[in-house]
């Protein structure tokens, strides 16, 4: 005892020379210590945001990724009408278009629609500019729930006295713009949910069978090439069968959720157990070992740290898929069913050679999801060429 | 070295064999004698280098002492409060408080911290996972630490990337430190280092030795660099000791052949000094697959049909020389003459 206390007294007499020979720093020397501290002491993610940054078209793919989101949070506000407000004298709509000037003074306004009725019995919609309808501004519409919890009736933009349908009307005179807004809050959160789940195991399994080795992570690497093994498509559609019609919609949408990340996340856990695997080989893992660190303590305190921008663009670069696996599901009838709303339920309703002849516009919704994937991929390619600032 | 001065630690018969394991089932067909029975003790205060070619299990040795492999056999006792302890027998718990006592420096500065933690964080994580301080404290400890291993402290805030290899270096020998340990493994630490950095690095070493009391186990795989920082050199060759002596005595007057080559590959500053370099014939045989009788003897040049049947024996030959060879007695190998 008395030996590690001369120690620390010698240690303690030589830290006070050099403090004190730190304290005549010159003020320059210190200006020069802030400056190099500014790279020196930047971490991973200030490095990771540096590279990141320099990359245009991933910005530009976050950009969009951030709008979808924010349109799906303020669905009920952005969109002029609810899920199923119906204009029976509008079927089948075209998009109206948006006319800024009103006699050169700057009033945005849609224009009056004519309906003619041909010999086939077609619907015919002209604008007929004798009748104009200005757009009004966060306006009185039809009361919705705010980020679902304040109720209110104000909404972006409302004609009063006609109707404003951006992108169409449906087969039941619904506003299509509407519906999409309100049907990614559905599309972009099952992602979002399905991807979340696949981390919760894959990243937890993937962990453990690359720290711990040996059986288990034999027993694990099966039991993920097992589930790898089945046919998606297929494997989906039996646990889809299996989910009751009569479960109200929200069990439904969680069902389904499940049934995506059941595969989603052995894709994750076979790379995080490579990342370890090599990781806990390192140096740094086994110093830690040598001085009594417990496996918690390596696992979250260097292991998981070091596979965490790895996670972010792996779940970046999953989200796509989950998007459309569930809007595939819908599509085929197996996912979600009206009246829940996603896009996958919005092309299924539109699966008919009249929609595609006569009504284009009832794809939008097709439209939608490529421009999200495309940001989405654009975004995860960005982030994985930043992601891991200490290879280059 | 008064070998007055109580043995600190004592390894006996150590022997790691690591299975060669092949197929879908992961049979083991095989196994790889990494250490093969090694035998050694390092006295308080005293560094004992331990030096061989690549692959001949000096790290292996160094890592079970440590127990980051369990070995297959053999015991290591340590001197804990008076008392010698066979630290293999001890369960993880009982281990805790020893490792205080027995630290690692890491060969390769870049694997051995890391990247995304601040020297602040690196260097005082022992004290953190040991519980021994917080706060302002832990600031402070870790201030004189920087400062006593020649690092500024008002640069713990960065992070590894901004440290040059030697300084990475520090960074480690900081860490290892930090629990105020007794015995410090050095597992090659200057071998990634440049010439003028190794010296620095060893001289600190040395400093640091004499200031805290340290002993060392310094792994190297070149005789020049453990020449002046060992009091006794042991060289190692596949997976056993061949020979263990004072320094200066290894130096001038090896017993075994391969000491002699080792010596004799030693490059001399002297311009006048004509190299009779000893070549060894062939390679470093495989250790899953060692040859019978001595394992030197293929690439021996004083060999002996004895040498290809018998093993020799470990012995003392005189004193605190010992060695591993058949004709230790009969044969007068070259040293090196300092003049």
């Amino acid at each position: 005892m008395s030996d590690t206390t001369s120690k620390s007294e010698e240690l303690f007499r030589l830290y006070e020379e050099l403090s004190d020979a730190s304290a005549d720093l010159e003020p320059e020397d210190l200006a020069e210590q802030k400056s190099l501290d500014a790279i020196f002491a930047a971490s991973q993610w200030q490095l990771m945001w540096r590279k990141f940054k320099r990359n245009k078209v991933a910005i530009a793919g976050g950009i969009v990724v951030l709008l979808f989101y924010l349109g799906a949070l303020l669905a009920g506000f952005i969109a002029p009408y609810t899920l199923e407000s119906r204009f029976v004298k509008y079927i089948h709509m075209p998009p109206q278009r948006v006319r800024f000037f009103n006699n050169g003074k700057l009033q945005p306004h849609v224009c009056g629609v004519d309906l003619t009725i041909d010999e086939n019995l077609r619907k015919h919609y002209t604008p007929d500019c004798t009748e104009r309808f200005p757009l009004q501004f966060f306006a009185h519409g039809e009361p919705y729930k705010l980020l679902g919890l304040i109720d209110t009736d104000v909404h972006l933009f409302q004609v009063p006295d006609g109707i404003v349908s951006l992108l169409g009307t449906d087969r039941q005179g619904r506003d299509m713009f509407s519906r999409i807004l309100y049907g990614s809050q559905i599309s972009l959160t099952i992602g979002l949910l399905g991807v979340l789940m696949s981390l919760l195991f894959g990243s937890v399994l993937g962990v453990i069978s690359g720290y711990y080795g040996g059986w288990i992570d034999d027993l694990m690497q099966r039991l993920i090439e097992l589930v790898r093994s089945f046919p998606a498509i297929p494997l989906w559609m039996a646990l889809s069968a299996a989910v009751p019609p009569h479960w109200p919609p929200l069990r439904t949408y969680f069902a389904v959720t499940l049934i995506l990340s059941l595969i989603g996340w052995t894709w994750l856990a076979r790379q995080l157990r490579g990342k370890v695997l090599s990781l806990r080989h390192e140096d740094f893992v086994l110093a830690a070992k040598m001085t009594g660190a417990t496996d918690a303590w390596i696992i979250f305190r260097h292991l998981i740290p070091a596979t965490f921008s790895h996670i972010i663009v792996v779940s970046t670069l999953a989200m796509p898929s989950m998007i459309l696996s569930e809007t595939a599901l819908s599509f085929l009838g197996l996912g979600l069913r009206p009246p829940i709303t996603s896009w996958g339920v919005l092309l299924k309703e539109v699966q008919n050679i009249q929609s595609i002849a006569l009504y284009p516009w009832v794809f939008t919704p097709a439209l939608a999801i490529a421009i999200l994937i495309l940001a989405f991929n654009f975004l995860g390619d960005g982030l994985r060429d930043a992601a891991d600032p200490y290879t280059v | 070295m008064e070998s007055k001065t109580p043995i600190l630690l004592e390894v006996k018969n150590l022997k790691k064999y690591f299975p060669i394991r092949t197929g879908f089932f992961r049979r083991t067909t095989g196994q790889v004698s990494a250490v093969d029975g090694v035998s050694f003790f390092i006295r308080e205060g005293e560094t004992l280098g331990l030096v061989g070619e690549s692959g001949c299990g000096k790290t292996t040795t160094g890592r079970c002492i440590l127990r980051a492999h369990p070995p297959t056999a053999g015991e290591v006792w340590f001197r804990k409060d008076g008392e010698m302890v066979n630290i293999l027998e001890l369960s993880t718990k009982e281990m805790k408080p020893l490792r205080r006592e027995m630290q690692i420096i890491f060969q390769d500065p870049f694997s051995s911290l890391n990247p995304r933690m601040t020297v602040m964080d690196i260097v005082s994580e022992p004290l953190r996972i040991h519980g021994l301080a917080q706060g302002a404290e832990l600031k402070a400890q870790v201030r004189e630490l920087l400062e006593a291993v020649g690092l500024k402290a008002q640069h713990m805030n960065r992070y590894p990337y901004a440290f040059s290899g030697g300084q990475r270096q520090r960074i480690g020998i900081a860490r290892a430190l930090a629990l105020r340990p007794r015995l410090i493994i050095c597992d090659e630490p200057v071998s990634a280092l440049d010439v003028s950095v190794q010296a620095q690095t060893l001289n600190l070493l040395e400093d640091l030795q004499k200031e805290f009391g340290l002993t060392y186990l310094f792994i190297a795989h070149d005789l020049s660099v453990v020449e002046h920082i060992s009091d006794r050199v042991a060289v190692m060759y596949l997976g056993n000791i061949v020979e263990l002596a004072k320094a200066e005595e290894l130096y001038i007057n090896p017993l075994h052949p391969y000491s002699e080559a080792l010596l004799s590959a030693i490059p001399r500053t002297d311009p006048d000094h004509v190299s009779k370099r000893l070549v060894l014939p062939g390679d470093v045989p495989s250790p899953a697959n060692p040859p019978p009788g001595c394992k030197f003897h293929p690439r021996c040049r004083y060999a002996q049909p004895i040498c290809q049947t018998e093993k020799p024996e470990w012995r003392l030959l005189h004193d605190d020389h010992w060695v591993a060879c058949h004709r230790a007695e009969e044969l007068s190998l070259v040293g090196i003459d300092y003049d």
